[in-house]
């Protein structure tokens, strides 16, 4: 048995090697769904995320600490809970299901995963950039103020300062979502040249019994990951060497 | 207004129920250097934070070049941009030098677009001011305390405030860079007539770049007068106790 595992290892290692180097098109559809779904999700929710972030580590309001609460707790949230949420709001006879507007996506679209991924990405950023900003010299806010800033350039140079931190609440929103499986299969369906990503595909061929294409796919979805993720600090350059 | 710059009449200030700050009446005149003595606590570097409007009084209104401000009636942004603070402890941004000397001014582009080729000029000037000419590309993170200190007095000078405030800007410092700062301090008053408030523990500095000197003590200005008066024929015993050197703290 031991020796079958570490066979289908190397198996997978050489067919990962395979597929990138052959251009698979197959593969080539997965990933770049994979990118397409989990690039926009990661979009919105950081669209969203890091003001609604930088608003929660700048202000004091009521109903602040029940929005961290609530933020906390979606830092937390299982995947396959989001996709559960998504799926029933989504069905046929849900809240939005039934609406039938244009703008509603529909079950088993790249739509839906979208939706179910920034769900899931959306707390994290959030989070991560509010502890990025309250992690700031505090001082810094009334210096910014001496010099005549107003509230929004004090905001900005603010998440400015803060930028490692807002650079690793988007690399966790992205590790969130490319990583999960749980809310793609459940509102995506991982259907065949539609809804299948790289996860679902590992699920599918490990169930096949395939290990050694669902080992490929899977060092295939860390080198993207790793890649993607030495990209964004490569992007910023020299703050990482400070 | 009476010609001054500033005019306070009645102003307090309150955290939390205690009161820290009671000002009865204090006037600062345009193009003076006014220093305010005082013991830690005594409320100095809150009067410098509500004459920079970073807070506002608890109670009664500071004037301020015509206007009145205070509690509902915020200042606008145009003027509270002819102030400026250099605090006790700078803080800089994560940039090189001259990008934190840059700061203010870039704030500043949209509303003053002609300023835009004026920035780089601006800012040598002021680093050349301070000493720190050859230093513009280095991470501001990585200077000494003394450097740091110029750097944050360069970001305001750049400015040419109508008004700069001085927390306490050489505590800590080494003897060299005190004459430093204290030089540019002097220049910044005798050659561009810029009103100055000079918050200090240090007697002997408010003695030196000081025309007028305040003695603050658990909130309330003790005594106000002249450099000369204030330091040879104080009318307060407190003050008389203060510029001996005896402890009324």
């Amino acid at each position: 048995m031991r020796e079958e595992i570490i066979s289908a290892i190397i198996q997978g290692l050489w067919q990962a090697l395979y597929l990138i180097w052959s251009g698979d098109s197959a593969l080539r559809e997965i990933v770049l769904l994979t990118f397409r779904v989990s690039g926009t999700a990661l979009l919105f929710s950081s669209l969203v995320g890091i003001p609604l972030g930088a608003i929660l580590g700048l202000s004091r309001f009521h109903g602040r600490r029940l929005m961290i609460s609530l933020l906390y707790t979606g830092m937390g949230f299982p995947p396959v809970v989001v996709g559960l949420f998504v799926y029933l709001m989504l069905s046929r006879s849900g809240p939005l299901g039934q609406l039938g507007y244009a703008w509603v996506p529909e079950l088993f679209t790249p739509s839906a995963m979208i939706v179910a991924q920034t769900i899931i990405s959306f707390p994290l950023v959030a989070g991560f950039t509010m502890a990025a900003v309250m992690g700031v010299d505090p001082f810094l806010r009334r210096q910014l103020r001496a010099l005549g800033a107003n509230p929004r350039q004090a905001a900005i140079t603010i998440l400015s300062e803060a930028r490692i931190g807002v650079v690793v609440s988007i690399i966790a929103g992205f590790g969130s979502i490319i990583s999960e499986v749980g809310a793609v299969m459940l509102v995506g369906g991982n259907i065949e040249g539609q809804t299948r990503v790289l996860t679902t595909a590992v699920v599918l061929e490990t169930r096949k019994g395939n290990f050694d294409l669902a080992i490929a796919l899977g060092i295939i979805l860390l080198i993207l990951s790793f890649v993607v993720n030495l990209a964004v600090l490569f992007l910023q350059g020299r703050t990482f060497n400070e | 207004m009476n010609g001054y710059l500033y005019d306070l009449q009645g102003v307090t200030k309150e955290y939390e129920g205690r009161r820290v700050l009671n000002i009865a009446e204090l006037q600062v005149r345009r193009g003076e250097i006014l220093g305010l003595v005082g013991p830690s606590g005594a409320g100095k570097s809150t009067l410098l934070r509500l004459l920079n409007f970073l807070e506002e009084p608890t109670e009664g209104q500071v004037c301020f070049m015509q206007g009145t401000f205070g509690a509902g009636h915020p200042i606008p942004l145009s003027l509270l941009r002819k102030v400026t603070t250099v605090f006790q402890h700078p803080v800089l941004l994560n940039r090189t030098v001259w990008n934190n000397v840059a700061y203010g001014l870039r704030l500043r582009e949209r509303s003053w677009p002609w300023a835009k080729g004026g920035i780089r000029r601006c800012v040598d000037e002021a680093l050349q001011q301070v000493g720190l000419g050859h230093l513009p590309e280095q991470r501001a993170r990585t200077l000494s305390g003394g450097e740091a200190q110029r750097v944050a007095l360069a970001r305001a000078m750049a400015l040419e405030p109508e008004v700069l405030l001085l927390d306490e800007p050489t505590a800590n410092l080494d003897p060299y860079n005190v004459t430093l700062i204290e030089g540019i301090v002097r220049d910044l008053n005798c050659e561009q007539g810029t009103t100055i408030i000079l918050v200090t523990h240090n007697v002997f500095q408010a003695r030196r770049l000081a025309h007028r000197v305040g003695l603050l003590l658990d909130g309330f200005l003790v005594e106000l007068g002249d450099v000369e008066s204030f330091f040879q024929s104080p009318s307060d015993p407190r003050t008389q106790a203060f510029v001996k050197g005896e402890m009324v703290y």
